[in-house]
């Protein structure tokens, strides 16, 4: 009985917060207002009905583990077989892989166009992966190194007629070059402050960018920006679209693969530990000017990387695209999908992009979902969709009793 | 020469004195004692040997049994344990989401060289030197007795198993001397005895001297080789423990007035 009335609380409140988005508007036509009251009782309903729901299924779940304390949860041992069980996940792998490599044959350009695009930021939450979730440095200005390499690709090419795959390392380079160029100062920074200060960074290159009309282009962007070219052959706009595609899948299997290496290797242990506890990281004799710099310029360079193949995807590119907002998107991929978790981040990154396009039937609500999508993360998956595991190593043969 | 040998260490913040003039030597294969009352500036003598506070004056010196001498004051932190010192904290500092294993393999860092090309390509001299890594790991997890739960999260531990696993990392440095920080701190006596045999077991077995701080007032008098005592940031004694035990400074300051020990 307490359930349904706090549930009703909940309906009641829900109606009062959407009562000016969804009941109220302003015909802007004939200059009246329009109520829809009809909105407002399905909202409430709606919420009422959830929030009851949720409080059930939050009872049972609670008095579930005083039944069968002998057996322990079963989701642990789900996830352990999905994670360490290679007759488990390596099907699953070669079946997500097949998929990817067959989707462009059965949807139109158009999806194969969103999908790049979601590829795209992939491959940038897995460069700011390495940053936010490994080593632990808080950067809200990632975006930046993206439009470094993208504006490395756009210059080389105008003033130096540079094709595609010669850009390519350089925009990695240009990256992480800039990745190194804003870890310096940082070294020392924890926290908010280095929140603050990349931040900052993050917002110097796009204004940098958009007022210097000489060297940049400033906010005309530049166009006419080639696509990758292949061994010189003349593809028609729809080949073009399929071989990015399939340049960014390749892209996107590289990053997995190297971070995934990474992770697990000597210096991805040693960012994680120095995100867990610097003073202890650097009493185990871990250098960390150096490792905080290999992280920031190996981060950035996946976004230099992606950046170029961004900029030849589109043709066009402009200050515009690489705002505070990309930052902050990038960031929540890491965040939602579990910090310093690959797939994750994966997931996290195509849901971002994808949810909103096909969402766009909803118009008006879609940044309501999108925000509905969030507060439901937030209380169900604090910790990311898939929180990271560790590896596990196997003892040495030699010493096999118990200890 | 002594391992190490610390000749009139000053530290001040602002102007605090909080170690003031301090001397102190460790010989091979001793296990030396620093006691005082909170607040003595035990932990701040640590500190600026092991390089995590740049001292204000006099100087550290190490002779490592293999290797030359060097003077480390004022080094940073990973370049004193690349040297051979290691530590542990009063206050547990573990990675807490890594798992046991990990946490020693950390402790390899400076003695491994991985490149960042070598680490994604993992060739064969990449995969040799992780092996190698992982063994000595399972090593020293087996020595402080934590082989059984070395797939868990490090913050899963027990305190008691927390500690060891400090000593189990800083080991995995291979040092030529251990600093440990309060290792009995919030130990029950059960545990407390255990350490007092593991500690002596490293000793012996790898062969390196010990300076430990401690509170453990039976633990210090059974395990040390001889005391250092400190008060209000200066040296007020030291020797061996019977020393010690009858120095009436000590007593007073440290101990009580009256003296049962």
């Amino acid at each position: 009985m307490r359930l349904v009335g706090r549930s009703l609380l909940v309906g009641l409140w829900f109606m009062f917060l959407t009562l000016p988005l969804l009941a109220v508007r302003v015909n802007t036509i004939t200059e009246t207002v329009e109520w829809r009251w009809l909105n407002l009782v399905w909202v409430g309903l709606g919420t009422f009905i959830l929030s009851l729901a949720l409080a059930l299924w939050r009872q049972r779940s609670e008095s579930q583990p005083q039944r069968d304390d002998g057996e322990g949860d079963i989701t642990p041992r789900w996830r352990e077989r999905l994670f360490h069980d290679q007759t488990v996940y390596r099907p699953l792998l070669i079946m997500a892989l097949l998929a990817t490599l067959l989707l462009p044959w059965l949807v139109d350009i158009y999806q194969i166009n969103i999908l790049v695009l979601a590829l795209i930021f992939v491959v940038l939450g897995l460069g700011l992966n390495i940053i936010v979730g490994l080593a632990g440095l808080l950067d809200l200005g990632y975006i930046a190194f993206f439009a470094v390499g993208a504006y490395t690709y756009a210059l080389l090419n105008i003033n130096l007629d540079l094709g595609f795959w010669a850009a390519l390392p350089l925009g990695g380079l240009a990256g992480a070059f800039f990745g190194l160029l804003i870890g310096f100062p940082v070294l020392r920074l924890r926290g908010d402050y280095l929140a603050i200060v990349t931040l900052g960074f993050g917002s110097i290159v796009k204004i940098v960018i958009e007022n210097e009309d000489e060297l940049f282009y400033g906010a005309m962007g530049i166009a006419d920006i080639p696509r990758p070219g292949l061994l010189g052959l003349d593809l028609s706009l729809d080949q073009s679209t399929l071989y990015t595609y399939y340049l960014v899948v390749a892209l996107a299997l590289l990053a997995i693969f190297v971070t995934n290496r990474l992770k697990d290797s000597r210096l991805g242990r040693a960012w994680i530990a120095l995100r867990e506890d610097e003073i202890a990281a650097v009493a185990m004799g871990i250098d960390m000017a150096k490792c905080k710099l290999s992280a920031y310029a190996f981060g950035a360079f996946w976004a230099g990387l992606v950046g170029v193949l961004f900029a030849a995807r589109n043709t066009f590119i402009h200050p515009n695209s690489f705002t505070f907002a990309e930052s902050a998107l990038v960031l929540s991929m890491v965040v939602l999908g579990g910090m310093g978790s690959i797939v994750g981040v994966t997931l996290a990154a195509l849901i971002l992009v994808l949810l909103p396009e096909y969402l766009q039937g909803l118009a008006e609500y879609r940044m309501l979902v999108f925000g509905g999508v969030m507060v439901a993360m937030m209380v169900f998956r604090p910790h990311g969709l898939i929180s990271p595991s560790r590896r596990r190593y196997t003892r040495p043969q030699a010493q096999g009793e118990e200890g | 020469m002594a391992l190490l040998q610390v000749e009139n260490l000053c530290m001040d913040f602002g102007g605090l004195r909080a170690v003031d003039q301090v001397s102190l030597s460790v010989e091979d294969g001793e296990i030396v004692a620093l006691i005082g009352p909170n607040g003595a500036g035990k932990t701040t003598f640590f500190n600026c040997v092991t390089g995590h506070y740049a001292p204000t004056g006099g100087e550290i010196v190490i002779s490592p049994p293999q290797g030359e001498r060097a003077r480390i004051d004022g080094l940073k932190p990973n370049r004193v344990t690349a040297l051979g010192l290691a530590r542990t904290f009063q206050n547990i500092r573990l990675f807490p989401a890594m798992t046991v294993l990990e946490n020693v393999m950390i402790g390899r860092h400076c003695r491994t060289r991985t490149s960042l090309l070598g680490a994604i390509l993992r060739g064969p001299g990449t995969r040799r030197q992780e092996r190698e890594t992982i063994d000595t790991s399972y090593r020293l997890l087996e020595k402080v007795g934590l082989l059984d739960v070395a797939d868990e999260f490090a913050r899963n531990l027990s305190y008691g198993g927390q500690r060891r696993l400090e000593i189990a990392r800083a080991l995995a440095t291979d040092p030529f001397l251990l600093l440990l920080d309060e290792p009995a701190a919030g130990m029950n006596p059960q545990e407390t005895r255990e350490l007092d045999e593991l500690i002596v077991r490293i000793r012996d077995e790898e062969g390196l001297a010990i300076l430990l701080i401690e509170h453990d007032m039976p633990l210090v008098m059974n395990l040390s080789d001889r005391i250092y005592v400190m008060e209000y940031g200066c040296k007020i004694a030291e020797g061996t423990p019977q020393q010690i035990r009858s120095n009436p400074r000590v007593i007073k300051a440290y101990l009580g007035e009256q003296d049962d020990a």
